[in-house]
């Protein structure tokens, strides 16, 4: 048997996107970001996504960066802060199109591409402006009764990117935080998923009941691995570090005039390593607490 | 009886919403419906579920703020993605603060002005939709204004309401139940006539004309309006000892003024 070789680096992740695609993103607010890909996507020439997301400084950095063409999304928060300030300045701009959804719409979307099915029938939406800025969105009778209900369309992303605790060489991975949120769907909604880890391991390491109890992601819907140690920054990524509330409080005041200085001092041209140091180095990372809600 | 601050006497107006709840799931989204929560789940309605904000279940409810070394009791985990299941079933009480709210009980949290290019981008519509059609749901507003209370509807119709034109039957939903509404002025519920919101209580030293003066729509007036039941000796204890030991609930109201005035 020739063993499974996933493994590849996160510029060979965005390597995969193209313009125009559509990018479902996992984790949720601040929490669990995929900020390494993001950040990879900052430095890159792509353009006019259609980013899927419980959106935190993800959607924030994308649309600073005018990289968003069309955002499917139910919120945008930094948790701690509850307001996102690039969305903000960007979406009171109109810069971007907008399908904005409720978070458990966006989930059955997920879901009803995992299935394969065109739709989900909800009544959420349902007497709210989520169906009137939506008029895609359309509502089904019932065949069984007289309910009319709400058709949540199918969301499915060309490519997905999750960020995980620990994944092996064959797309096997463990979320060590507490709640997976919907990272499992977005992987078996997307036609690619990809993860990057905090730490490359060998597959003996999950070896064990409780850490198999928490690994959601299917190694079948993922396409490639690659590490990224404090790949989640300035986001969480429970138990090794919690949201880098400083950070995000000087990121926020970027949005605007300030943006392409923030993109001098923590994106462009850095390594992973490089950004390490520039936010405050391995121990300030490990030290930040972990959110308290 | 004891000296109360008008927080104080909003949090135990708030836990007054839980009184009839059996054993729910409440969702208590910022600091007044958190230590309201807390304060019904401790006293009068133990079967009350909650977690610690984020993801477990909590036999007891959690201190808000610093936790100086005080570890959660837990007793089984409510991810988000178990929460929509919850929600889905029905058995949840949400208690939340929107932006606007009018006249139908339709709540605003996602945007203020025209919808393409908003004056103000606010968090999005979250789960508003869903757990508004889905499960009981209270608010406590405490700026009761008329940029709260809005004239017509609101700018963002982020839940659903008793506006029988916004449903594609004409019929209100079947699990649609909106409840109660606290704020620094009033109580008031949805008894009116087809769901009209009515003022049931009027805080100490608050007129009613007050009230009306701050509300772009029309109030009924409940045929006896009482005075909103101050918090008890108990009630108190419990929150400055044991709920919320760091008096963070001083931030809810400017200046933290009385409940009762002097």
């Amino acid at each position: 048997m020739t063993a499974l070789n996933k493994s590849m680096t996160v510029a060979d992740i965005v390597g995969r996107l193209q313009n125009g695609m559509t990018l479902g993103i996992g984790g949720w607010g601040a929490r669990r970001k995929p900020m390494a890909a993001i950040r990879e996507i900052l430095r890159s020439d792509l353009k006019d996504l259609t980013i899927i997301s419980y959106g935190g400084c993800d959607v924030g950095m994308l649309a600073s960066a005018g990289k968003i063409r069309k955002l499917i999304f139910g919120f945008v928060s930094l948790d701690v802060i509850p307001l996102e300030a690039h969305y903000r300045r960007a979406r009171q701009a109109g810069e971007f199109e907008v399908m904005e959804i409720d978070e458990g719409m966006l989930q059955l979307g997920l879901k009803a591409a995992a299935q394969r099915v065109p739709f989900l029938p909800t009544y959420v939406g349902l007497g709210t402006d989520i169906l009137t800025h939506n008029p895609d969105i359309k509502t089904i009778k019932s065949p069984y009764g007289d309910e009319t209900l709400v058709a949540m369309p199918a969301l499915k992303p060309d490519v997905a990117i999750c960020h995980v605790n620990k994944a092996d060489a064959e797309g096997n991975s463990w979320i060590a935080g507490p709640d997976p949120f919907f990272d499992e769907w977005f992987c078996r909604a997307a036609g690619e998923a990809y993860l990057t880890c905090e730490e490359l391991v060998d597959t003996k390491e999950f070896d064990d009941e409780t850490i198999a109890m928490r690994m959601p992601i299917e190694r079948s819907s993922v396409k490639g691995v690659a590490a990224a140690k404090f790949g989640a920054h300035p986001t969480s990524c429970s138990p090794g570090y919690g949201i880098d509330v400083a950070h995000l409080k000087d990121y926020s005041k970027a949005a605007g005039e300030g943006w392409s200085a923030y993109l001098d001092a923590f994106v462009i041209g850095l390594t992973d390593d490089q950004y390490c140091d520039k936010v405050g180095g391995a121990a300030a990372i490990n030290a930040l607490p972990l959110p308290v809600f | 009886m004891a000296d109360y601050s008008l927080a104080e006497l909003c949090i135990a107006a708030c836990a007054e919403i839980f009184r009839e709840e059996d054993e729910i799931l409440a969702t208590v989204i910022g600091l007044a419906p958190r230590i309201a929560g807390s304060l019904a789940k401790k006293t009068f309605a133990p079967g009350v579920m909650m977690t610690d904000g984020e993801y477990y279940l909590v036999t007891d409810p959690v201190p808000v703020g610093p936790r100086n070394g005080y570890k959660p009791k837990k007793h089984g985990v409510m991810n988000y993605e178990r929460v929509f299941d919850v929600v889905y079933r029905g058995a949840r009480h949400c208690l939340v603060t929107p932006v606007q709210m009018d006249r139908f009980g339709q709540m605003n949290i996602s945007a203020i002005g025209e919808y393409q290019n908003p004056k103000v981008a606010l968090l999005g519509a979250r789960g508003y939709p869903g757990n508004s059609i889905h499960n009981r749901n209270s608010m406590f507003v405490p700026n009761h204004t008329p940029k709260t209370f809005v004239t017509g509807e609101v700018d963002m119709v982020s839940s659903a309401g008793y506006n029988p034109a916004r449903y594609p039957d004409g019929r209100i939903p079947p699990f649609l139940d909106l409840r109660r509404i606290v704020t620094n002025l009033c109580v008031m519920d949805f008894g009116g006539p087809d769901h009209a919101i009515r003022v049931t209580s009027l805080h100490p030293g608050v007129e009613l004309n007050e009230v009306e003066e701050n509300t772009g729509f029309e109030l009924v007036r409940a045929e006896n309006i009482a005075e909103t039941s101050a918090p008890t000796d108990d009630q108190l204890n419990i929150i400055r000892n044991e709920i919320d030991p760091h008096n963070l609930r001083a931030t809810i109201f400017k200046g933290d003024p009385p409940g009762r005035p002097l």
